[in-house]
């Protein structure tokens, strides 16, 4: 493993105005990996991309390329190359000399610099836009040019920072899928910033997920999603209910008023601790069937299933169903051993996972805000 | 909105007619056959035939391109690479403190900012017990002073608008700090330089209180030069000659309006067509 | 950005910082260096003093002055807004029209309109020749018109010098304006007066104090205007600093003036100042 590793990040600090912007971070990135970090605004998710890009020195700490501290090197020697939030393409200059740009720096013969760019320009899908100006281009192409531009100089690595953020949903969807296709093909390392918790699901093979300038946890989307860590990760990534419990025995929890059987071992006995359980690993059954039942006080058609809040001994549930229920209804909830996934105690704890203030508008609100106001 | 009062109509009629009114009777007066510029007594070149013989009258002309050419240059450089600081200046009052001062020239009344520069001149070549120290360098210096401001104030807006991504995104792709600036910062801000280099020289060649002030015997500006005439009575070569000057101003900006017109309908032109084709 | 290219990035501000120390502010404190010496350089209030005498010309140059920003803004305002609401090349046009004026030399243009004031000039004669048969018809015993050597022709020079740059400036704030405002207030009821009364004006006002103190000061301080169209009866406080400099070869009372008169100014411009939140970026 260690021999692949392309990029270490070691004992990383830095702060702004007093401020503590990354704590002490330490990371490894391997070779031709699509990674991700994800987290909320101001997590300096964008920070640890600038630090790697050389934007910015570290307060302390080693940042090491391909066994090398590169601290001292500036972001023009460095082989690898960023794609700008709002892609910062030279409006001076058309799509043939944006793509151009890098490569004419480096002395190559006209033919190779053309060569190149009209492979770019294919690998893009954006063939015959040459003459174009910037300013004629849509968002998309736009970012297409961005990308071509950062490719042509054959960076080992590619730095994402929320490239998708200002495209709308549908282009988003595509555009997500054409980036891990190129990066499959060109078998290059992406670092890819993002706030979208879905779109770092759906792209990468690891996700780090920040808060607060540290990593919260790193793993593969499917770790992320199964095992949340603890309270913060599991309620940043997908909807969660996360409820206190006990843990009785190895295997067994006790929570809302019930023994739950788990597959979760290693914790002391009586240890109080985080259960997860997601929305749609809840089996809604009658009342007197149920492990536990409560009352619905809310049900909201969402498309493919409902969702339903539940009012289980003042706590509120989210479960998602594709059944219909009453509003006012008492309902039984089964949930399976493998629906549970039990975390130790955080500093997160009791802040997330209670659906009792949960309101679709504000959700929207605050991820509206989330790349308006971007961490430097 | 599309109904136009009469009062928009007519309005700006009257204001342009006073605007114009004494410079077509300025122009009006260049032609004249008679020594006066009241009354008209019948066609004739004979004054333009005179601005060219009139060598102090071309001297002054000269003055004036010289020191306005010299003095525009020096303070769009100068002026340019003072935009650049104060807007990379991380220390708030030092930043608020240069400015102030930038501003001070803008606000102070001319003839302040002339007897100042001249009390400083004046003073300096006391202590060094020379006279008349007056001339072309302390012209040149005065213009440059006045200039400044309007040189930084036509630069900093457009650095503020460049994204910082831009320099960033250069080096990214192998620029030093210092190739990225003038292959991307420098093009961004171009026009803002220019219109502040169009200002600089401009309000050379317009000045006269200031120079009024600083210059000596032997740099007579063309504006001091019309001032020194007018204190007599004015022949209408003056006006001859601010004719040309006027007539020569006005092909320049019919141009330059002409040219941005049509590359602005090229462009669009282009955009139009190729953004049709791909649909 | 690396350290030594943000270093760089500042010190390349170095010949300009010099450059104003030595001529922007150094002059200002040579001015308040001769306002309190004497020829020979001991310290004396003596030209302070001796401003008291000038009182009066102080108070008719701020009259004049304020006389001619106000005539400016009411003849300004109208057109500025006329012109912000026309189509793109009549805007375009128009604007240049104002410019144009500013590019004949000023003292050219004050001059022309002495011979036009004149009382053989060309409007005075045709002024006249209008009035001289009316005071006939009503019996009564003709007056010539006189209008140069005026205070009015001076507050119309004045005017007519500095009014592009109250156009300006209105012109640029009400352009700049964003229209969905004026549409919101028309959606809550305003009619097109309360419109221009409740959104227009207030918004516009930047532009106006800009435009105000870009007319107020060259009026204030001039002297050329005043010597050629006021003739000797109206003698501003800029004619008197003239004389000290050019003429009287008194720098020391010259240099008093000039800094009470800079100290008044810039007392206006901070009031006015109070009026706008802009942050002193003056519209060009």
């Amino acid at each position: 493993m260690a021999n692949n590793e392309i990029i270490k990040l070691k004992n990383i600090s830095i702060s702004f105005d007093e401020e503590k912007i990354i704590d002490n971070m330490n990371l490894y990135i391997r070779d031709k990996e699509f990674i991700t970090f994800l987290g909320p605004s101001g997590c300096g998710k964008t920070t640890t991309l600038r630090i790697i890009a050389g934007f910015l020195q570290p307060d302390s700490g080693e940042v090491i390329f391909d066994g090398k501290v590169i601290n001292d090197v500036p972001p023009h020697k460095r082989q690898l190359n960023t794609i700008f939030q709002r892609y910062a393409l030279f409006p001076h200059l058309n799509v043939y000399e944006n793509i151009a740009f890098g490569l004419r720096l480096q002395k190559i013969s006209e033919k190779e610099i053309k060569e190149t760019v009209t492979e770019m320009l294919s690998l893009v899908n954006l063939k015959g836009f040459e003459r174009r100006n910037i300013a004629s281009l849509s968002g998309g192409q736009q970012q297409r040019v961005a990308i071509a531009r950062a490719l042509a100089v054959k960076p080992k690595i590619l730095l994402l920072d929320e490239p998708l953020g200002a495209l709308d949903l549908k282009l988003r969807k595509d555009m997500q899928v054409e980036l891990k296709n190129i990066q499959k093909r060109l078998g290059i390392t992406f670092i890819y910033v993002t706030h979208d918790q879905e779109e770092a699901l759906s792209m990468s093979d690891t996700i780090v997920v920040m808060n607060g300038g540290k990593i919260q946890q790193i793993g593969t989307p499917l770790d992320i999603y199964n095992e949340p860590k603890n309270a913060f990760v599991a309620d940043f990534i997908g909807e969660s209910n996360i409820i206190e419990g006990v843990m009785r025995a190895d295997f067994w929890v006790e929570m809302a008023g019930n023994k739950f059987k788990c597959l979760d071992k290693g914790f002391g006995v009586d240890e109080e601790v985080d259960v997860v359980v997601r929305p749609e690993d809840v089996d809604i059954v009658k009342a007197e069937d149920g492990m536990i039942s409560g009352k619905v006080t809310s049900i909201t058609f969402k498309g493919v299933h409902y969702e339903i809040i539940v009012e289980i001994k003042g706590f509120k549930w989210m479960i998602q169903s594709t059944d219909y229920q009453e509003v006012g209804s008492t309902i039984g909830l089964v949930i399976e051993p493998d629906a549970i996934h039990i975390m130790k105690k955080s500093e997160y704890s009791g802040l997330y996972g209670d659906y009792s203030s949960f309101s679709e508008e504000f959700d929207e609100l605050s991820d509206a805000t989330v790349y308006e106001d971007e961490d430097e | 909105m599309k109904k136009k009062s009469l009062f928009a109509k007519i309005y700006p009629v009257l204001v342009f007619g006073f605007l114009y009114a004494p410079i077509a009777v300025l122009i009006l007066f260049s032609f004249n056959s008679g020594k006066s510029t009241a009354i008209f007594e019948g066609f004739s070149f004979r004054w333009y035939e005179e601005v060219f013989r009139d060598t102090a009258t071309l001297e002054a002309f000269k003055n004036t391109v010289i020191v306005a050419v010299v003095s525009a240059l020096v303070s769009t450089v100068m002026g340019t690479a003072a935009a650049i600081a104060i807007n990379n200046y991380k220390l708030k009052w030092f930043k608020q403190a240069t400015l102030t001062t930038t501003n001070i020239p803008m606000m102070n009344p001319d003839i302040v900012t002339g007897i100042s520069m001249m009390l400083l001149f004046v003073f300096i070549s006391a202590l060094f017990g020379k006279t008349g120290t007056l001339g072309f360098t302390t012209l040149t210096i005065a213009h440059v002073t006045f200039q400044l401001p309007y040189v930084i104030l036509n630069v900093l807006p457009k650095l503020r608008q460049t994204d910082i991504h831009l320099s960033e995104a250069a080096q990214d792709l192998g620029c030093t700090p210092i190739q990225s600036f003038f292959k991307v910062v420098l093009p961004q801000i171009m026009p803002g330089i220019l219109s502040g280099l169009m200002m600089a020289f401009t309000l050379s060649v317009d000045d006269f209180i200031i120079s009024y002030f600083v210059s000596g015997t032997t740099s007579q500006t063309l504006p001091i030069r019309i001032f020194s005439m007018t204190k007599k009575r004015v022949t209408p070569d003056m006006y001859a000659l601010s004719t040309l000057i006027f007539l020569a101003i006005l092909v320049l900006l019919v141009i330059s309006n002409v040219i941005t017109a049509k590359s602005e309908n090229k462009k669009q032109k282009q955009g139009s067509k190729k953004g049709g084709a791909l649909k | 950005m690396g350290k030594k290219s943000t270093l760089l990035s500042r010190v390349i501000g170095a010949p300009y910082i010099l450059w104003a120390v030595l001529f922007i502010i150094v002059p200002i404190g040579m001015v308040a260096y001769y306002a309190f010496t004497d020829a020979t350089g001991a310290f004396t209030f003596d030209n302070m003093l001796e401003i008291g005498k000038y009182t009066d010309t102080f108070l008719l140059s701020i009259w004049l002055g304020l006389l001619a920003t106000v005539i400016s803004l009411v003849i300004a305002y109208p057109l500025a807004y006329i012109i912000a609401n026309s189509g793109e090349n009549r805007q375009k046009i128009m604007m240049m029209l104002i410019m144009l004026p500013m590019w004949m030399n000023f003292l050219l243009r004050t001059y022309s309109w002495m011979t036009i004031l004149e009382d053989n000039g060309l409007l005075t004669t045709a002024l006249n020749s209008i009035i001289e048969p009316l005071f006939q018809a009503l019996g009564k015993e003709f007056e010539p018109i006189h209008l140069i050597n005026t205070r009015g022709a001076v507050v119309l020079g004045m005017v007519y010098n500095f009014l592009p740059y109250m156009i300006l400036p209105i012109y640029t704030v009400i352009l700049k304006m964003d229209r969905s405002l004026i549409e919101a207030a028309q959606d809550l009821g305003c009619n097109k007066l309360q419109v221009f009364k409740n959104i227009t004006i207030p918004l516009s006002l930047p532009g106006v104090v800009s435009g105000f103190t870009m007319v107020f000061v060259p009026s204030v301080s001039t002297f050329y205007i005043s010597q050629k169209l006021g003739g000797t009866g109206t003698t501003l406080i800029g004619d008197i600093i003239e004389t000290q400099f050019q003429t009287a070869n008194n720098f020391h009372l010259g240099a008093s003036l000039s800094f009470v008169l800079m100290i008044l100014i810039f007392i206006c411009l901070a009031v006015m100042n109070k009026f706008s939140d802009e942050d002193g970026e003056v519209i060009i």
